[in-house]
């Protein structure tokens, strides 16, 4: 079952924003939940969050930024082409209830799957604070998105080109040492940014949520490939996530399994820029 | 009493040994995913064929779960109809050429074969391959007569042999049929699970064209459970649905060090291997890891499966590493034979007890113990006890897991009406693959755990048959 793309827009460099034409998932999907797509009859099954639907159109979103062959053969598709396959939804959604204050950490990409958890927690009741980071000012996505969802947007990003200047954990380190009280927190971005944000967050009793974005190959649970440790337990990210409690993930072991297969990525990722240079060439 | 005696007579007659199969060199096979046991020819399938003494109470039908009529198919043969033979087989089993592979007919037909009791069993799975093949390779596969259109609609969730055997026969009785796959081809087990050097993937892919041909549709990238529940299904007009999902979540062993880098599950690695032809890697895009010396737990015939593509993928050493001895290796002894060709390592009485990794996190070695083995367990095979002291390190830079799999629950959570036994499997009739849910029939692994292609395809003929029943007796 492909995919048309309707629409793309760059949001940053190497970083692609995707309309594509997909009714039942548009349909199906709940915030929280994610798809699994292949560029072309002999790619890569790769997992992809899903920022956004529109049930009436039968339209996703999707953010996809250039990191291998896969996103980067991705990110060269234009409006008109079709992406070879795409299933789902995949994970659980996430729960959503009052929880009162919460908090919403994202940084770079990971703000695009962040925004619809916030839509759905704002409607709940929730007084949220949002904090978005990016390297610099263009990597700090959907940001409009993200204040029309939050009470209170904090930004920054590494280089001071936007915002404080500084990562997330420090904007959460200052609001934490200020006094400001917290009943929840929920964080995606880079798996060492998670992590950072689960040990502040730990000593005042916050219950964190994360998502995790891990090596997949079905997504339905036949393969494991996808495994974590969570507290003295293995997950599968797959079907037992993509959230979960931040305090008890290994990010450790996870971000090692992460690397596992870094050199063939690299090798594949290099033959693929040949390529494009070649074709640019043409 | 009198049938063996009328059979020691004519076996007197029989002078012709049963009839090898003829393999790939050894050489060739430790590098190539092309199949190993390359099929009779016409005149060894005659030569074997007359071996049979067409008993007149035939054992060999007995022996096999979806009853082909094995005298009948062979005595065509033996007549030199070979095409004739293969539509024969396929009035009762529409995937002659997958179950002529992958059968384990030693524990079925042949296990029964009267010249078995003194001889060599007739080979009926070779015989079954070749006349499969023989009807393919000389495009003479026909569509079978199909009655007029019955008006009903049933889903088929899976497309394993549980789900295209129930697609195949619903599609005969005139029903409209979909199958419904989570992954991006059809086949199952069949095309993630079993490798092309056992399997060649175009033979599946041929017998699901077959299944198309009889206006079967298959619809690959839906997930049953996320992408529309079972009660959608009938929402969106399904008469009936059958699942036949497979046993899916791999079995870790829970020990510690499990997560480390290097160490999977037999049904990622050969996922990996097997769908996303990773063995061509890097033209195409999905890659695996191998090691140089890989231990694989389990010894069936997923663990013989892996060991035999790790071989093939460059390993160095490949090693099985089983609690039991060879006697209780669950495999085929045609695959524990082929895999000590290819020089895979047998460790029996063994079993690791941790994993341990290096400073990047990669595992470097497994803390095993040994084994003896106790008294029989509900299984019926002796408890396999650890040998208290006998703690020793095994040096490996891969482990994969092959010791079974759990109930894939994905489907249920939306389906909560759908009773499950204690072990997480569909609480399903035996006789019919009815569960608690009216209308909806399961069959295969997902209801007996584990199992085999014949009998999963078994389980989706009974089922087909229980379908039409009550689709047809619907208001």
């Amino acid at each position: 079952m492909g995919a048309r793309i309707l629409y793309k827009e760059e949001l940053a460099p190497k970083v692609m924003k995707f309309i594509i034409e997909s009714p039942t998932i548009a349909r199906q999907t709940k915030p929280g939940q994610f798809l699994i797509l292949r560029v072309h009859k002999d790619g890569e099954r790769i997992p992809l969050s899903i920022p956004a639907t529109d049930p009436e159109k039968g339209t996703v979103m999707l953010v996809s930024q250039e990191v291998g062959k896969t996103t980067a053969m991705l990110n060269d598709l234009e409006v008109g082409d079709e992406i070879y396959d795409v299933v789902g939804p995949l994970g659980r959604p996430t729960h959503i209830e009052k929880f009162g204050t919460t908090l919403a950490i994202g940084g770079g990409v990971g703000i695009a799957p962040l925004y619809p958890i916030v839509k759905e927690l704002k409607k709940a009741g929730n007084y949220v604070v949002s904090i978005l980071g990016g390297r610099s000012k263009e990597f700090v996505i959907m940001e409009n998105e993200m204040r029309s969802v939050s009470d209170k947007v904090f930004i920054c990003t590494d280089d001071g080109s936007y915002g404080e200047k500084g990562f997330v954990s420090h904007v959460l380190q200052h609001l934490l040492k200020d006094g400001r009280e917290f009943d929840f927190c929920i964080t995606i971005g880079p798996p060492i940014m998670m992590k950072v944000i689960c040990d502040i967050t730990r000593p005042y009793g916050i219950k964190t949520y994360v998502s995790l974005n891990t090596i997949m190959v079905d997504g339905t649970g036949m393969c494991g490939a996808c495994r974590v440790s969570v507290g003295d337990k293995t997950k599968f990210v797959c079907v037992d996530g993509p959230e979960f409690d931040g305090h008890q993930v290994n990010f450790d072991e996870m971000m090692k399994r992460l690397a596992m297969y870094r050199k063939q990525e690299e090798l594949a990722y290099k033959a693929y820029l040949e390529k494009r240079k070649e074709m640019s060439r043409h | 009493m009198m049938a063996e005696q009328q059979k020691g007579k004519k076996e007197k007659k029989e002078k012709i040994p049963r009839q090898p199969m003829p393999q790939r060199p050894l050489e060739e096979r430790r590098t190539t995913f092309k199949e190993v046991p390359l099929g009779y020819s016409p005149e060894q399938a005659i030569l074997e064929a007359s071996r049979c003494i067409m008993c007149t109470k035939p054992k060999c039908v007995e022996g096999c779960p979806v009853e082909i009529d094995i005298p009948g198919f062979i005595q065509l043969i033996k007549e030199g109809k070979f095409i004739e033979a293969a539509r024969k087989i396929k009035e009762q089993n529409s995937l002659p050429a997958i179950c002529g592979r992958v059968c384990p007919q030693e524990d079925q037909c042949e296990k029964t074969c009267v010249l078995g009791i003194k001889g060599e069993p007739v080979a009926i799975g070779r015989l079954e391959r070749f006349v499969a093949d023989y009807e393919r390779e000389h495009s003479a596969v026909t569509k079978p007569e199909i009655p007029p259109p019955t008006g009903k609609k049933v889903a088929i969730v899976g497309s394993g042999p549980a789900g295209l055997t129930c697609a195949g026969e619903l599609a005969k009785m005139g029903h409209q049929v979909t199958i419904f796959e989570a992954l991006h081809l059809p086949g199952g087990v069949l095309v993630y699970g079993i490798p092309e050097f056992r399997l060649p993937k175009d033979i599946v892919a041929a017998e699901i064209d077959y299944l198309k041909s009889m206006g079967v549709e298959v619809k690959t990238n839906h997930v049953i459970g996320l992408t529309f529940t079972v009660d959608e299904l009938f929402d969106m007009g399904y008469d009936a649905v059958f699942i036949g999902i497979g046993a899916g979540l791999p079995r870790f062993l829970n020990i510690p060090g499990e997560n480390l880098c290097g160490i999977f599950s037999a049904n990622e690695f050969l996922t990996r291997v097997n769908l996303m032809k990773a063995y061509e890697f890097p033209r195409s895009d999905t890659p695996a890891f191998i090691g140089n010396k890989v231990a694989v737990l389990g010894a069936g015939n997923t663990a013989m499966d892996a060991a035999r593509t790790s071989i093939r993928l460059g390993a160095r050493e490949v090693h099985i590493v089983y609690r039991r001895t060879r006697k209780e290796a669950p495999a085929r002894i045609e695959e524990l034979e082929r895999g000590e060709e290819e020089g895979v390592i047998f460790n029996w009485l063994m079993a690791p007890v941790r994993f341990i990794g290096d400073e990047r996190g990669w595992v470097k070695a497994m803390e095993c113990i040994r084994m003896e083995l106790g008294e029989p367990d509900e299984s019926g095979r002796r408890r396999p006890v650890p040998i208290k002291g006998s703690e020793f390190i095994m040096e490996v830079d891969m482990v994969i897991h092959a010791i079974g799999t759990n109930a894939n629950r994905l489907l249920f959570q939306k389906a909560p009406d759908i009773k499950l036994n204690k072990w997480g499997y569909i609480d399903a009739d035996p006789e019919t693959g009815a569960t608690s849910k009216p209308g909806v029939y399961a069959g295969g692994d997902i209801v007996t755990g584990s199992a085999t292609v014949i009998l999963a395809m078994g389980a989706g003929k009974k089922s087909a048959r229980a379908i039409h029943e009550y689709i047809m007796n619907k208001k």
